[in-house]
């Protein structure tokens, strides 16, 4: 059994050797990383189920299908985005020149997933790292421990050995991990994580990229139909156990918008539930014991009002989609990310209340606002930040591969999906080919320096406002 | 204090005032104004701090940032606005676009080589960005410092833009705070120190840095222009520039018409006491200067050698021979030495520069395109000149920055723009076309299942302006061809009509 230090060698002799390189042998692997998906369906489902209790239909939805996405995406596109980018704007000093923007593999990548959604959090990452030309270690959470089985026996049989090795452990492994040198780490996870994982990149100069969470609030406002917004809201809610960092994690409305809302939440979980959700085959469950424990303690110490739900049941690890109403700030509810299926409900009498709310918090991952009114919902967009952000529905805004898909503040730093996680993985290497031509133009920089030469120095090179790359007057 | 600073920025920022528009031009345009109305006293301030010609101030750092200047206030609302991305199906009727917003304070710390430069073109991004900005210009540049001190305020928004000045513990203190970004320039043991600190707050952080840029010169090259350019880049600001040559790497035989071509070029610019030319600098301080002679201990110089510690002048200096075990191989030289490495071919210069750290720039002077495409495509660096030295730094539209060792993050141009800005993923719909979202929910079904996995499938389609005109184009152009083709048939076809 190979240790990390001479896992992590063997990646970067390969790296090294400049296999990863071209285009063909990264469309070889991001095809067998296909089959690997397409192949092994059932086995994903199986393994999903007995970690999470995951419904088929969010397996297939919200782990293989956005993954199949993600590489019909890449595969599709690699061949424009390793490209050199030529459309530079130039100045007259650097006419004659070739100026471009090269994209180069990093090296040797570390890619550390989470548990909520143990494949897509791990491989679309790795997609985008096989297309930008690395290799990878893949570290899974330990805590769904047969997604984790699943990708340390599957990976070595469809992906390069040498290129890409899955490594698994608990924390102590990780944080021996994180002892080594890498050229870019990729970690999915909670705040007091990132900070450790940081604080190990730093002597090494190693770029971060963090997927992180907070509690992303949702906005009821203005004119609405409440049914609609009431059946968005449950899924996007309730998908996955509520455990989603980017699951709306807290209602912001009127009272007369809840007295709107409330029924119509019940009908609508009834639609997708049943009577008792307990019972429904489409209803997930929480991850640990430890995680049931957390949230049962939060609803536990929480001052207001459960309205709708409130069941569980800790044999396993069943909560029933609850809502509370008459939640304050001060609640144990909004300390922390619930990340659990539990809905508090703040009044705000005004937009710019539940506004100045969401600003006294840390940017969230996502945001948002169900509403009728573009005033409302450009009015919430210009006075807040937040990773990302959905008008009049929830999660689907990071299914689109065209938008880049991370946090700001605290809730993360860099991006991914599509195109931003190629650039993610990549470096961007300025270039410029001089030609020898226009070295008469070159003297006027040399010394022995003159007032002359630095006046028409300075007009060659200064930038003309308004002009065109192409059309300035020589 | 430092604390106080940064309170004071944050609460301001949070008024919203730095984010209009026509405010963060009129800043920018007051930027300028400064830098043209105060020239003289700038170019005083920096033949004091480093002995710079009052040629090469204007030339190394005030033309590049009023051009950053101009092109932010020209471009500044193309940048800032929403940016449309590609849509499904599924999405079609919806709003898919980035929005790029300010971070909010961030903290831009400055280095003493071009004083300038380095401190004031990441503040034109980050006012562009909307951002508060708190600027800590370096100590070892201590004119430069205190200038930038007295005029800031006189120039732009007082609570917005500070400026603090001082030494380890000030920066040290500054670092406690929480900023929303993070822009460093300078060493890189520094550098992890910044990223440490910026691990406890969750701050992203730009390092630019530096390293060992190495200068392959290919044997079949006109050794006099390589020798000018190369010359010119490594002495300029006494050889204390970030993306200075920093040795050179050529085969033996080319070795001696190198250094002759090198002497040659030192005779014209600095004539033949550069100590007297004065367009020649001087080494920043007195630890630098003991430093960068320490490099030198042990080996014969093939040009230049002297020095005089009074002046912290030194030389240009030219060393061939080098061992790659030599000091003078294993840290940044930053100064005016210029080792010659011998290698047997551009295999051996590839594998040399491959077995070390990742460089801020990679120079090759060659004529022939193989072995260009090979140095391109065999090694990686922050930035790429062939066949000059530092150009690349001037062009705004290339990102500038390093990997590895060299640093994290790149600006000048749009690219400061956007480093200083949060790229917002935004998606408006409507809550009409709820038919097609009706497979999404529970109670689950096969049907269902198929029917959302058919949705989730459909690919991705460019809603952007140009494809939209090429799309409206082409149709009208297949349209027209369509009914030339049916006219032509008809009448081929001989069909009488009375229409005409």
């Amino acid at each position: 059994m190979a240790s990390q230090s001479e896992v992590i060698d063997r990646l970067r002799a390969t790296f090294r050797s400049g296999v990863t390189f071209p285009e063909q042998f990264r469309m070889t692997q991001l095809q067998s990383l296909l089959s690997l998906v397409e192949e092994n369906e059932q086995l994903i489902q199986d393994a999903l189920h007995k970690d999470l209790h995951k419904p088929k239909f969010e397996t297939v939805l919200s782990e293989i299908q956005i993954t199949l996405n993600d590489l019909y995406f890449a595969m599709e596109n690699l061949r424009t985005w390793m490209q050199p980018e030529y459309n530079i704007g130039k100045n007259l000093a650097t006419r004659m020149d070739d100026c471009f923007i090269r994209r180069e593999p990093l090296g040797v990548v570390l890619i550390i997933g989470a548990w909520n959604y143990p494949l897509h959090l791990i491989l679309l990452p790795l997609v985008a790292a096989i297309a930008a030309g690395n290799c990878a270690i893949l570290k899974p959470s330990e805590i769904c421990q047969a997604t984790e089985q699943l990708l340390a026996e599957l990976i070595p049989k469809y992906l390069s050995q040498d290129c890409y090795a899955v490594l698994c452990g608990g924390a102590e492994d990780t944080k021996s991990l994180l002892k080594n040198k890498f050229d870019h780490i990729f970690y999915t996870g909670s705040q007091v994580v990132a900070r450790s994982i940081l604080l190990a990149a730093a002597p090494h100069l190693t770029p971060v990229t963090l997927e992180l969470g907070g509690k992303s609030p949702c906005f009821i406002y203005g004119h609405i139909d409440i049914q609609k917004a009431a059946k968005r809201l449950c899924w996007s809610k309730f998908f996955n156990t509520g455990q989603s960092c980017v699951a709306p994690d807290y209602v912001l409305c009127t009272a007369q918008t809840r007295d709107a809302l409330l029924p119509a939440l019940r009908e609508t979980l009834r639609t997708f539930y049943g009577p008792d959700p307990g019972a429904s085959l489409d209803m997930g469950r929480i991850v640990t014991p430890r995680h049931w424990r957390r949230l049962m303690d939060m609803l536990e110490k929480s001052k207001g009002k459960v309205v709708i739900g409130g069941e569980s049941r800790e044999e396993d690890r069943y909560i029933a989609p609850t809502v509370l109403v008459d939640v304050q700030e001060s609640d144990a509810l909004m300390q922390e990310e619930i990340f659990g299926p539990i809905l508090p409900i703040l009044t705000i009498e005004s937009l710019e209340e539940g506004i100045d709310y969401i600003n006294r918090q840390e940017k969230p991952l996502a945001l948002y606002v169900f509403s009728d009114e573009t005033s409302v919902v450009t009015t919430v967009l210009n006075n807040t930040s937040s990773g990302g952000f959905c008008g009049n529905d929830g999660i689907v805004h990071m299914a689109l591969p065209g938008l880049p898909f991370g946090g700001v503040g605290a809730s993360g730093m860099g991006s991914y999906h599509g195109r931003w996680g190629f650039e993610t993985f990549s470096h961007r290497r300025g270039c410029m080919n001089r030609s020898w031509l226009l070295e008469r133009v070159n003297v006027l920089r040399y010394p022995p320096y003159s007032d002359y030469n630095l006046g028409w120095l300075r007009w060659a090179t200064t930038f003309k406002k308004n002009s065109w790359g192409g059309c300035s007057v020589m | 204090m430092e604390m106080q600073v940064v309170q004071r920025a944050r609460e301001t920022f949070l008024t919203g005032k730095s984010r209009p528009l026509e405010f963060r031009v009129q800043q920018l345009k007051s930027l300028q104004r400064m830098i043209t109305d105060r020239q003289g006293e700038i170019a005083t301030a920096l033949k004091q701090d480093i002995n710079r010609s009052q040629y090469d101030t204007p030339l190394l750092e005030l033309i590049g940032l009023e051009n950053e200047i101009s092109l932010a206030v020209s471009k500044l609302a193309q940048w800032a606005a929403p940016r449309p991305v590609e849509k499904s199906l599924l999405t079609i009727r919806d709003q898919v676009y980035i929005q790029p917003e300010p971070l909010g304070v961030v903290l831009i710390i400055g280095a003493w080589n071009y004083p300038w430069a380095l401190t004031l073109q990441p503040l034109v991004g980050a006012i562009a960005a909307g951002n508060a900005a708190v600027v800590k210009p370096s100590e070892l540049s201590e004119y430069s410092a205190s200038l930038l001190k007295a005029l800031l305020p006189r120039y732009l928004d007082q609570e917005l833009y500070p400026v603090v000045c001082g030494g380890v513990s000030e920066t040290q203190e500054l670092l406690r705070q929480r900023f929303d970004h993070i822009f460093y320039t300078g060493n890189s043991t520094v550098g992890k120190l910044v990223m440490e600190a910026a691990a406890r707050h969750l701050t992203p952080v730009t390092l630019e840095l530096g390293g060992k840029s190495p200068c392959y010169i290919d044997k079949d090259v006109d050794l006099r222009v390589a020798c000018r350019r190369i010359t010119w880049g490594k002495f300029v600001n006494c050889g204390q520039t970030c993306i200075a040559p920093d040795y050179i790497l050529c085969e033996p035989s080319i070795q001696n018409r190198v250094v002759e071509g090198i002497r040659q070029t030192l005779l014209e610019f600095y004539g033949p006491d550069p100590k007297s030319s004065p367009d020649y600098g001087r080494i920043i301080n007195q630890r630098h200067f003991n430093r960068v002679m320490a490099l030198l201990d042990g080996y014969t110089a093939a040009l230049g050698g002297q020095s005089d510690s009074s002046q912290r002048y030194i030389a240009p200096t030219v060393v061939k021979d080098v061992p790659p075990h030599a000091r003078l191989m294993q840290e940044e030289i930053f100064g005016p030495l210029l080792p010659i490495v011998t290698v047997s071919d551009i295999d051996d210069a590839i594998h040399f520069i491959s077995e070390r750290e990742k460089p801020l720039a990679i120079y090759v002077f060659s004529s022939n395109k193989k072995v260009i495409k090979r140095m391109l495509a065999e090694t990686t660096s922050g930035g790429v000149t062939v066949n000059d030295v530092m150009m690349h730094y001037t062009l705004n539209s290339l990102p500038f920055g390093g990997v590895g060792q060299s640093g994290t993050g790149r600006y000048h141009g749009k690219h400061t723009f956007d480093q200083f800005s949060h790229h917002r993923a935004c998606l408006v719909k409507s809550l009409g076309m709820e038919g097609v979202n009706m497979p999404r929910y529970p109670p689950q079904n096969h049907q269902k299942a198929r029917r959302v996995r058919l949705a989730m499938r459909t690919p991705l389609v460019d809603f952007s302006k140009g494809t939209y005109i090429w799309a409206v184009t082409a149709s009208i152009v297949a349209l027209g061809l369509l009914v030339a083709l049916t006219v032509i048939l008809i009448l081929a076809a001989g069909v009488s009509c009375t229409c005409w």
